[in-house]
């Protein structure tokens, strides 16, 4: 077991001394699988890309030497990461994730051209027969924090710190609002973009205007830590993003959404081991363990305990949907007829925003 | 409504400072001639190890300290690269910021998921209480104060001093100077040096205060901003100052009038309008005659090479 750690920079420097290295175990011990990681921002960041890398870690620790795997971090979605991602399929790797949405092109680009590479994108859309799409439905711990919002908030004003109108996103602050709708009928989402998955300073400053403005409940969409601190500072209440936050908010914090990947990840290298490996296309959620709930903060009251915990067992098993009609969206139409629940399809191309939506 | 403008006007002020006092040395860096694009590294190099030193000993004063010294010693490598080995400068500029986000991000990695109190606000007992003027004025931490009295302190020293003077000589002209006497290249490698001082000042702001944590690349750009920032305030500290807060500004305007719905303009075109108006600066500059008139210094970006 060995991981390299490379920058995007140092790797593609060294990425043909390391296809020669690389490519030549290979012969001597076939058994021995390659697995390949892209990462959009640092293994640093507390948030996204570091779930990720705990998924790649749970895949060392579960196989030990019968893997190898390579991560290549701070990758620019774009050509850059064609580059990147041509490099790991030229180096030997049997296997590669490509983590980001951004990635999606050029991962099927790529796979073209390695026909017996497999590749795995995360939150896309496109599959190939040797490319297949996980996702993980992020929008049901949406719906968890959403209900503590609708209890907890006072102004029942939430702030959303939000990165690129793409659906996923727009998913996650309907579900949220709905969810605190059902406490507080008039509960409302202010969203604000800060057009970037990472910019700490923009995050923070998002984050205090949005409290200026009367909000005193703070989620986010973004990867990094800020926004909680600045809730922690100014005695509102937040959540955590991607992982466990509470060491930037240890008051402030009242649960986190968390991305567990590990079993997946587990699953898709066994599958490749087994030669098993067929494409799909997945979107996991609380379920199947792919989002978790943090465990809650001291903060919370017991009420909003009880109705956040009723909620992730409902949709845990199924009992619940965090898109169950009515919805009306922002002009008050209606979306969705009362007793009915959004299909897959129409979550997965959200483009509109439900009542109570500030954006 | 008014407790929401004096906090937004508060919150302005904490964007701008990062900005103004990286800016603010790398005005001075460019005055004397010399061109340094790695900003951003040296911020980064300033921003980890004032936060790793504040960890490890408590001391926010030492963080700080130790955090000019880190900026100072990138700026050192630049110095030794373009002054003494006449490297180009363009090329070591950049490369200064990516061995910065490189060595930060190494430097951190066992700093990342630690908290840390900001730094102490001003908090002046019956002043900063006063509606609006007192919080606006006496509630901001000592950095802050630092930056305004130091965009004071550049300009009356460009302008009054005699060594601002002779640093301003060797910028415009670095033959003439050298030929009365001045030794270019230290005078280079002064203002080269308060140039990481000033970057790394910025960076311990930016992990100290603005936002008291460590990540990766957590200027994210910023370096970029305050040299765009040089340019658009054409070479004078006051019109930093005035840019800073300008471009501190509008990237909060842009958050609120988000939140509050205040107008329906695109928020991706509010946050592009510091940089239109920096490529405007540009244009107007390159446009010829008016350059002398707008203070770029004529030996910015040339290595100056004494003749024997």
């Amino acid at each position: 077991m060995s991981d390299f750690n490379f920058t995007r920079r140092t790797f593609l420097a060294g990425s043909s001394a390391a296809a020669v290295t690389l490519g030549a175990p290979l012969a001597f011990g076939a058994e021995q699988v390659k697995v390949g990681f892209v990462y959009v921002g640092p293994v640093g960041d507390h948030g996204w890309t570091h779930g990720h890398d705990l998924g790649r870690k749970a895949v060392e620790a579960k196989f030990g030497d019968k893997v190898k795997t390579t991560f290549v971090e701070n990758v620019a979605e774009g050509p850059d990461s064609e580059r990147v991602i041509r490099q790991l399929a030229s180096s030997g790797h049997n296997l590669i994730f490509t983590t980001s949405f951004g990635f999606m092109n050029p991962t099927i680009k790529v796979a073209k051209q390695f026909p017996k590479v497999k590749f795995e994108h995360a939150t896309g859309y496109k599959t190939a027969p040797n490319v297949s799409v996980y996702n993980a439905r992020f929008h049901q711990g949406r719906a968890v924090i959403g209900t503590i919002a609708g209890h907890m908030s006072k102004s029942g004003v939430a702030g959303y710190i939000a990165s690129f109108p793409i659906p996923e996103v727009v998913m996650g602050i309907n579900a949220f609002t709905l969810a605190a709708q059902k406490v507080n009928p008039d509960f409302k989402t202010k969203v604000v973009w800060v057009n970037s998955w990472y910019d700490p300073g923009k995050e923070s400053d998002a984050t205090k205007t949005l409290i200026d403005q009367g909000a005193d409940m703070i989620t986010q969409h973004t990867d990094s830590p800020a926004p909680l601190q600045v809730a922690e500072n100014r005695g509102v209440w937040g959540f955590g993003q991607a992982s466990d936050m509470k060491a930037y908010a240890p008051r402030a914090q009242l649960t986190a959404i968390l991305d567990d990947w590990s079993e997946y990840y587990i699953n898709r290298v066994q599958a490749v081991m087994d030669g098993s490996w067929k494409s799909q296309n997945i979107w996991y959620g609380m379920k199947e363990g792919m989002v978790k709930i943090a465990p809650y903060g001291s903060e919370i009251t017991d009420a909003a305990k009880a109705a956040a915990e009723k909620v992730r067992k409902g949709i845990t098993d199924g009992s619940m949907h965090a898109f169950a009609g009515p919805i009306k969206n922002q002009e008050g139409k209606e979306m969705l007829p009362a007793g009915q629940s959004l299909t897959d399809d129409k979550m997965a191309t959200m483009d509109w925003y439900v009542q109570g939506v500030q954006s | 409504m008014n407790d929401a403008l004096v906090l937004g006007l508060i919150t302005v002020v904490s964007a701008a400072t990062p900005l103004l006092l990286a800016a603010l040395g790398e005005l001075v860096v460019e005055r004397s001639g010399v061109l340094n694009l790695g900003v951003e590294g040296m911020m980064l190099a300033g921003a980890v190890t004032g936060f790793a030193v504040t960890v490890t000993t408590g001391s926010a004063t030492l963080g700080i300290i130790c955090a000019m010294a880190a900026g100072m010693a990138m700026a050192f490598t630049f110095g030794v690269l373009t002054l003494s080995l006449m490297a180009n400068q363009v090329a070591t500029g950049l490369a200064l910021t990516i061995f910065g986000i490189g060595l930060s991000s190494l430097v951190g990695a066992g700093f990342v998921g630690i908290a840390i109190e900001p730094l102490p606000k001003l908090n002046i007992p019956g002043i900063t209480t006063i509606p609006v003027i007192g919080p606006l004025l006496f509630g901001h931490d000592i950095l802050i104060y630092a930056s305004i009295a130091l965009t004071g302190g550049v300009a009356w020293f460009l302008k009054r001093s005699r060594p601002g003077m002779i640093l301003r000589a060797v910028g415009e002209s670095d033959e003439s100077a050298h030929s009365i006497g001045y030794d270019v290249i230290r005078v280079r490698y002064m203002a080269v040096l308060f140039g990481g001082l000033m970057a790394g000042l910025a960076g311990a702001f930016l992990s100290l205060s603005y936002t008291p944590l460590w990540i990766e690349n957590m200027t994210a750009g910023r370096g970029w901003i305050a040299l765009a920032l040089v340019v658009f305030a054409t070479w004078r500290p006051w019109r930093v100052l005035f840019g800073a807060y300008l471009f501190g500004g509008v990237t909060i305007l842009q958050l609120a009038s988000q939140a509050a719905d205040w107008f329906d303009v695109p928020s991706q075109v509010m946050s592009m309008l510091p940089y239109v108006a920096t490529i405007l600066v540009l244009t107007i500059i390159s446009a010829g005659p008016w350059r002398t008139r707008l203070n770029a210094p004529a030996c910015l970006g040339k290595p100056f090479r004494p003749a024997s």
